[in-house]
């Protein structure tokens, strides 16, 4: 697939975004929420971040006017799900920042929360695993990648905040948490990467023709300049460029944040756990890049040659 | 209020539904049967296609730097060619592809909008262009890469069986035909009912080996494709082609 | 309100998008290309919306291509010329510089110019025509002008086939014959790609298939019919000539050829002299029988094998008691010693062994002798009795009519080759001795063929029939059937411009437009002012040697004039031509004009019976464009052209129509046969009818007329039909056409050169030539081109093929179509690439003897590994048919055309002679050889040769547009 930027930016920074609200959330209930400043701060930079996100999804409409008919569909579309939840989230983040904002945040709050949160996730993720012949995507391991990243950058934001207004003793809390879940997420996703790489598509040219041959080759696409078919489904770039992505995308949004919060748990450097999240979200962009891209449309298999 | 009452009831009630259910079994779905044996590629059902469908329904088809580097436009279907074995045992197989109007499309349920729907009446799928928002997502959901956005109009199109000719009374009867199949100067373009068995698709599937594409995603595509046939000697009959339709293809 | 919320469809895609429109469907004839089939045009607010095939055409019946159905396009096209367009003075022919001019301006101009040529030397004006079908009008206006300089695109597209074949059986295919698929079992189909009769031989292919018919294809590539073909036999370019021999070789020396049919309806068994002499070669005659059919004075003899004795061919040698002896050697009452021509047929093909084809074909021995019994397995076994009888020429009746379901077609993969003239004569034989002329199944003619063998049409053929202010007593093109028909000066030098009918191209019968620029630049024979080229692309991809060409056209003397002094093109589009011209001539689109597809031309007959066609305007002229006819009509009437000046000395016809129905070459035939007689109630012939083209509107443009059953077959001998014919006014005779198996005609040529006629003899420097190439009998020699270089230099072949959606440089402009074909590769065998070190889709340099081309390459199995093909006239010149620059076609397609040259080294006065059939002068395009090698990875991604971008010619589209979304009579 070609990725799309505006999808890449809203399912991550959502992503984040819903981590967070898990993270405050947790420490409600784990009652370490006694600082008010931090819930509030939190909950706004998850709202902003998500209200950001929607706005990047906006982006990838042909007709935004139209968006609210997204909606209706919720029946048997995971799309029309995710565009319903969205907005619930955002609601619900606003409700409770205000009740935050006024002292008085009853636990139903952060309840809530943390189920949008998952709903969420698994909505989004869904939308890709649906797509059967998708087979990069057509798999658990997408709700698990989906939901490891969202909290690991979560808890990695979650933490950098709490460092960002001195709450140390929160910071304190989630620094070990956001490496525990950073070192998963990076596993699931190395583990859907080979899983990936190990592909071999169920959909041939034979398959996709219905010619038998062995050696059988396409000589003209039937266009010669592309189409929408070779815009919206090829990336175009070149393999090992592609590799190198790959790499980086794991190394700056997992493999390096982790170490940065490993070394911030003794250390607790208020330094370094910022550092963690402004490496870390780049790198994870680059990974759901990669998710995209490495997904292979059995489309394509028509659309190979000019002549 | 009262006609907004009505609206609800008539929306739903069951003889006005024009959209089809999940999984609804339909009495009749139209398709085509492209036969690869006759087939030269000249992509008469190609521009036949554009020029009808630019000025209909579903039109205008946009083409951008219709003059310029690069021309790339709209089109319902698209002529391709393969090549099997190796010289001089080549075979040359020009392939046409449209929407294959999927009897259980995975284009349909995705759509968040409902712009993409199936016929009830006639299982043509169809994409309602004054409801779409040009997600994509439908597009991402078909494994033929049928579907192509128009860029000009930001909305989703594709093959619509030209419903507004095969349905249009005002046609003299034998017209009532898709553009494409009106065109094809082999007549490799059938069209009718494969629902029904009396059918001359529903004949040429039965009799002559037609098969589906992709048949590992049960879309259960309703276009079918006839393969190569061979005749060895003059005044034979005429086998499948073996160099591209090994034995057993044939039972698909 | 609700609904608008339901899962239901807001949108009734059942509804009109534009309600309140007014809808119309006017019938008409596509000019897409020149296969001519019937469209209805339907129309809303006047705005073109869709153009379907007419099901009642006898051609498509209702089919249609893909490029009839981007016709709305080429309406539209941004590079329509709208005004006559002046060369700016100071500018460079090729730099485009024009201003508008007003029509009274431009016929002020031609008429001032074309009228002192004509009151002094007429031949200075040559008037030469590309895929025009109106010859009939242009052939008569060149005649009135007085000017032998004149002929359409024939020379440089398939003149070999039409002539190899005419002089054999008296008619070819191409418009003029085709294979009869609804009848045959077998198919062979050699060298063709798209064909001329597109849309009628894909019907006929297809339904041939269907019914079982086996379908082999002989072809170096492997694309377009040929991919559905049950077999597809690779062979080396040029060489079909040695398949027909080795073909002619086991079906003759087996004796698996039709001998009665041999006997009766050929020359097969006629007498040839063999002793030394004037008429050495010649049939032997007997002084005291007319010979119906032949051109000699007397009747050719037969060995009858019944009586031991020599007969008359006609009529005792066809009589029921006789029995002509096809084989011996016989002496005749005198002492001449002479044998039946097809016992030198048989001594010819003896040595053709299938071995010896191998070597030449690359087609494996054994699979030629399979083929010769494959096609004697159809023609013979599979063989049926049609039930209808029919009466021959010396009166007798056939019960049945005798089927031969063997079936060939071919067209320039023969013809485009320098040795096509013999190769398609060798098909001719095959076929003659298959039986299958004229038969079900088999070859079947088209009205107004067959004709007499050669038709009965002189050419000029003498200096002084050129005189000013008068036209020409004689059609400027014809049929040679002697060295007296030519037309060359008493010292052999050529008369005509295109030299077509000299001794060097004796039998042009199309002429050779694709010298004519080269000779008029070197003033070979002499100079000419005025070159009017219509709807040809001379200075791109219908000239060889294209670089060169585009040069020469832009030529000037030392005394700064130019070596032309005066070109006038009439386009209808902004072609790299245009650029050229001193004098441009805005055409009207095929929607917007009238046209005739007659029997004087090329009409649009089937095998069942004569038919011809006309185009009706659908839509008014855009800007000031006006139709070629009408300005020929108003021209001819400036000038004051007899034909169409009153005794008065006023107009003629007030326009086009009026011309089409009134102008009689002879009382009662027109350019139109359809419903002629006042009260349009007469067929074939009448006198004019007022109304006729309103009873061809009614009629969806066309005028079929299907013949009686029993005058549809075996038409060369069919008493019936031939006396029909005469009277129709096909032919001035009605005597039987014998199929030439052994050429005469060509014989005569021979003589003339071996010195043992008196009369015209060529230049000596010629004389080996005509002698070696005006073999009586078909035989296979390489290509001239391979004389001329170094072949192992060179090892490949390159060829191109027609693309199916799109018609030669037509369809660039057609925002539709470019999209199928924006630009195109060299497709090359992996085998040969991986040698050249070539990959997949990089860029290579191809060179021949006379120039190179960078283009991408393309790996293709489906491609003799000794030949390299890419689809014809793709590249374009920058900025022509106002593509953007840079556009795909300039910057990654290619023209082969670079790489082929238009003349080979000659020792003729002026060192070279066009690069052509030495019989019939065609171009021999596909003869060119070429290497292939990477190109450097420093070199620009670009194809070579790139010209300088042409700027927007006056009344051309000028706003750049990004997107094009088209809705005929708009959506409110
Ligand atoms: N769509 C479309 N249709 C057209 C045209 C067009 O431009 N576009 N042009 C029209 C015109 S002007 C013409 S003349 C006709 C021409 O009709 P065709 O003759 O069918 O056209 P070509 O492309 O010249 O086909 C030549 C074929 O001969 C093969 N060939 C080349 N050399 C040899 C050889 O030595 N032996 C054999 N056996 N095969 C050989 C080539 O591979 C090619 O397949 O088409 C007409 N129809
Ligand atoms: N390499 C290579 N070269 C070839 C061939 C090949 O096979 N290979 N084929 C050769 C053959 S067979 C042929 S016939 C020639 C074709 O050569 P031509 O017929 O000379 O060239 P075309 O490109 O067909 O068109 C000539 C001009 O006709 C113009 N035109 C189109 N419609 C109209 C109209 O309605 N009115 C007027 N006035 N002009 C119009 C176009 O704009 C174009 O400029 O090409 C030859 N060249
Ligand atoms: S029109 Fe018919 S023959 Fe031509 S490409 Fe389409 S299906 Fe094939
Ligand atoms: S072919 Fe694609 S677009 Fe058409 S119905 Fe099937 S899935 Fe949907
Ligand atoms: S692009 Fe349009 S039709 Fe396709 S899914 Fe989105 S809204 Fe539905
Ligand atoms: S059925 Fe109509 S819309 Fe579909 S491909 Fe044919 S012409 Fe186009
Ligand atoms: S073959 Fe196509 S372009 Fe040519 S006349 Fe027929 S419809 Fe028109
Ligand atoms: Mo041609």
């Amino acid at each position: 697939m070609n990725p799309a930027m505006s999808v890449v930016l809203f399912t991550t920074l959502a992503g984040a975004a819903q981590g967070l609200v898990v993270a405050v959330a947790a420490l409600a209930f784990g009652g370490a929420l006694d600082d008010p400043a931090y819930a509030t701060s939190s909950l706004a930079v998850a709202e902003f971040l998500l209200v950001a996100g929607l706005a990047a999804s906006f982006g990838h409409l042909g007709r935004p006017e139209r968006a609210w008919r997204a909606v209706l569909m919720w029946r048997t579309s995971w799309l029309s799900r995710e565009v319903i939840v969205v907005p619930a989230m955002i609601g619900l983040v606003g409700v409770w920042w205000w009740a935050a904002r006024n002292g008085q945040a009853p636990l139903i709050l952060p309840l809530t929360g943390i189920v949008l949160a998952a709903m969420l996730w698994y909505c989004t993720a869904m939308i890709y695993a649906c797509l059967r012949f998708i087979e990069e995507w057509a798999h658990p391991l997408t709700l698990v990648n989906f939901t490891l990243s969202g909290l690991s950058s979560g808890w990695v934001l979650a933490t950098a905040i709490a460092a960002s207004i001195r709450a140390g003793d929160i910071a304190a809390l989630t620094t070990p948490v956001a490496l525990v879940l950073t070192i998963a997420a990076c596993i699931a996703r190395l583990a859907a990467r080979r899983r990936n790489a190990a592909l071999n598509p169920r959909s041939t040219l034979q398959s996709a023709t219905g010619i038998m041959a062995p050696s059988l080759r396409q000589i003209s696409m039937g266009m010669s300049a592309g189409a929408f078919n070779t815009r919206e489904f090829f990336h175009g770039v070149a393999p090992l460029v592609l590799r190198n992505i790959g790499r980086m995308s794991i190394v700056f949004g997992f493999l390096v944040p982790a170490i940065l919060l490993a070394l911030a748990l003794p250390t607790q450097s208020r330094a370094l756990q910022v550092l963690a999240l402004v490496i870390q979200i780049p790198g994870l962009i680059a990974d759901r890049w990669y998710f995209f891209a490495q997904a292979r449309h059995p489309q394509n298999l028509y659309y190979q040659v000019v002549s | 209020m009262i006609q907004w009452l009505k609206n609800l009831f008539a929306a739903h009630s069951d003889h006005e539904r024009i959209r089809a259910r999940p999984g609804e079994t339909l009495a009749r779905q139209l398709a085509l049967v492209i036969d690869l044996n006759v087939c030269v590629g000249c992509h008469a059902c190609v521009t036949s296609c554009k020029q009808w469908n630019t000025s209909g329904s579903a039109g205008p088809l946009a083409d951008e730097n219709p003059y310029g580097i690069g021309p790339t436009g709209t089109f319902f279907n698209r002529v391709q060619t393969f090549e099997a074995g190796t010289y001089p045992q080549t075979e040359t197989i020009h392939f046409p592809k449209s929407c294959l109007h999927c009897e259980d499309p995975p284009c349909v349920p995705v759509c968040p909008t409902g712009a993409s729907y199936k016929r009830r009446e006639d299982g043509i799928v169809l994409v309602d262009h004054d409801k779409c928002i040009g997600c994509k997502y439908c597009a991402w959901a078909c494994p033929y890469g049928a579907r192509e956005i128009d860029e000009e109009r930001q909305v989703m199109t594709k093959c619509t069986l030209c419903v507004d000719r095969i349905h249009d009374q005002a046609l003299p009867p034998e017209d009532r035909k898709p553009a494409c199949v009106k065109a094809c100067p082999t007549s490799a373009r059938l069209f009718g009912d494969i629902k029904d068995p009396d059918s001359e698709v529903s004949r040429a599937i039965r009799e002559r080996g037609g098969y589906a594409l992709m048949p590992e995603w049960e879309t259960s595509p309703a276009n079918k494709y006839l393969p190569r046939r061979q005749t060895p000697v003059a005044g034979g009959l005429s086998t499948p082609n073996r160099t591209i339709t090994p034995e057993g293809r044939m039972e698909r | 309100m609700f609904r608008a919320l339901s899962s239901e469809p807001i949108h009734d895609p059942l509804a009109a998008p534009d309600p309140a429109a007014d809808c119309e469907v006017r019938t008409t004839t596509c000019y897409m290309c020149a296969c001519r089939c019937g469209i209805r045009v339907h129309l809303r607010d006047g705005q073109i919306r869709y153009i379907d095939g007419n099901p009642n055409h006898p051609l498509n019946r209702g089919v249609i291509c893909a490029k009839g159905s981007s016709g709305i396009m080429k309406q539209l096209s941004p590079a329509r010329l709208t005004q006559p367009l002046l060369r700016k003075d100071g500018a460079e022919r090729g730099a485009a510089e024009f201003e508008a001019i007003s029509w009274d301006r431009a016929f002020e101009i031609l008429t001032e110019r074309l009228g002192r040529i004509r009151a002094t030397d007429p031949r200075k004006f040559a008037f030469f025509t590309g895929r025009d079908q109106m010859q009939a009008l242009t052939g008569l206006f060149a005649r009135q002008f007085g000017t032998p300089n004149y002929a359409a695109h024939g020379g440089f597209c398939s003149v070999n086939m039409a002539a190899g074949m005419i002089y054999s059986i008296g008619g070819s295919f191409w418009e003029f014959g085709g294979p009869d698929l609804d009848r045959a079992r077998l198919f062979v189909m050699i060298g063709t790609a798209e064909d001329h009769h597109s849309n009628p031989l894909k019907i006929a292919i297809s339904r041939f298939r269907r019914k079982g018919g086996r379908f082999i294809s002989i072809n170096p590539v492997r694309t377009g019919y040929s991919a559905i073909a049950d077999e597809w036999i690779p062979i080396r370019p040029g060489t079909d000539g040695a398949l027909f021999m080795a073909l002619l070789h086991e079906l003759i020396l087996s004796g698996r050829v039709d001998h009665a049919f041999l006997k009766r309806f050929t020359n097969a068994p006629q007498l040839v002299v063999l002793d030394d002499g004037p008429r050495q070669g010649l049939f032997a005659f007997d002084p005291d029988h007319a010979a119906p059919g032949s051109r000699e004075p007397h009747s050719p003899l037969v060995w009858d094998r019944v009586s031991g004795r020599v007969l008359p061919a006609f009529p005792e040698g066809i009589a029921e008691r006789s029995d002509p002896a096809l084989l011996g050697n016989y002496t005749l009452a005198d002492g001449t010693r002479a044998a039946p021509a097809f016992q030198l047929l048989r001594d010819r093909v003896a040595e053709c062994s299938p071995a010896w084809a191998e070597a030449i074909t690359g087609i494996a021995a054994d699979r030629i002798r399979a083929l010769a019994g494959e096609l004697a397995e159809a023609a013979f076994e599979q063989a049926f009795e049609l039930p209808i009888a029919w009466t021959d020429a010396w009166g007798r009746l056939h019960p049945t009519t005798q089927a031969r379901p063997v079936a060939f077609h071919a067209m320039r993969g023969l013809a485009a080759h320098s040795n096509g003239f013999q190769t398609v004569r060798a098909l001719a034989v095959l076929m003659s001795v298959l039986g299958t002329i004229d038969a079900p199944g088999g070859f079947r003619h088209k009205a107004p063929y067959p004709r007499p063998i050669a038709p009965d049409y002189r050419a000029l053929n003498d200096p002084d029939m050129i005189r000013p202010d008068t036209p020409l007593d004689a059609a400027p093109l014809g049929f040679p059937a002697s060295p007296e028909d030519l037309a060359v000066n008493p010292d052999g030098s050529p008369i005509r411009i295109d030299h077509a009918f000299s001794w060097e191209h004796p039998l042009s019968v199309h002429g050779l437009m694709h010298n004519v620029i080269t000779n008029a630049v070197r003033g070979d024979p002499y100079r000419i002012d005025t070159l009017l080229l219509f709807m040809a692309n001379m200075a791109w991809n219908s000239t060889p040697n294209t670089s060169a060409v585009r040069e020469m056209l832009n030529r000037r003397e030392a005394d700064g004039q130019f070596a032309i002094p005066f070109i006038v093109v009439c386009d209808a589009f902004q072609s790299e031509t245009v650029a050229f011209a001193d004098l441009v001539l805005p055409d009207t689109t095929y929607l917007e004009r009238h046209d005739v597809m007659g029997m004087l031309d090329r009409p649009i007959s089937e095998f069942d019976g004569p038919a011809d066609s006309v185009r009706i305007p659908v839509l008014p002229p855009t800007g000031q464009c006006k139709p070629f006819q009408e300005m020929l009509i108003e021209l001819a009437s400036r000038l004051k052209f007899p034909a169409f000046t009153t005794a008065d000395g006023k107009r003629k016809f007030k326009d086009y129509p009026d011309f089409i129905v009134n102008f009689q070459p002879s009382p009662g035939a027109g350019f139109l046969m359809g419903w002629r007689g006042k009260d349009g109630t007469q067929g074939l012939r009448g006198e004019p009818n007022p109304n006729q083209w309103e009873m061809y509107r009614q009629n969806d443009c066309v005028f079929h007329h299907t013949l009686p059953e029993n005058m549809q077959f075996m038409r060369n001998w069919n008493r019936p039909y031939l006396d029909f014919a005469k009277d129709a006014g096909w032919t001035p005779k009605n005597d039987p056409v014998q199929l030439a198996l052994y050429s005469d005609t060509l014989q005569r040529f021979r003589l003339a050169a071996q010195g043992r006629t008196d009369g015209r003899r060529p230049p000596a420097v010629l004389r080996e030539r005509i002698a070696k190439y005006f073999d009586p009998l078909p035989f296979w020699h390489r290509p001239l081109e391979d004389a001329a270089i170094d072949t192992a230099a060179f090892p490949l072949n390159a060829v191109t093929q027609r693309p199916m959606a799109m018609y030669h440089s037509w369809d660039s402009q057609n925002a539709w179509l470019r999209q199928i074909h924006s630009h195109n590769y060299l497709h090359v065998n992996p085998v040969t690439a991986r040698a050249a070190g070539i990959g997949d889709g990089v860029w290579c340099w191809v060179e021949s003897p006379w120039g190179r081309v960078r283009c991408m390459a393309r790996h293709t199995e489906a491609v003799e590994p000794g030949t390299v093909w890419t689809w014809n006239a793709i590249g374009k010149a920058d900025g022509a048919w106002r593509l953007a620059p840079g556009a795909d076609e300039s910057s990654k397609g290619f023209l082969l055309n670079h790489l082929i040259t238009e003349e080979l080294p000659a020792d003729l006065p002026s060192g070279r002679i066009s690069n052509s059939d030495p019989v019939t002068g065609q171009a021999g395009w596909y003869d060119v050889r070429v290497r292939i090698r990477p190109a450097a990875p420093d070199e620009a991604r670009e194809t070579s040769p790139r010209t300088a971008t042409l700027p927007a010619v006056p009344g051309t589209e000028t706003i750049v547009r990004r997107v094009i979304a088209y809705m005929a009579g708009e959506r409110r």
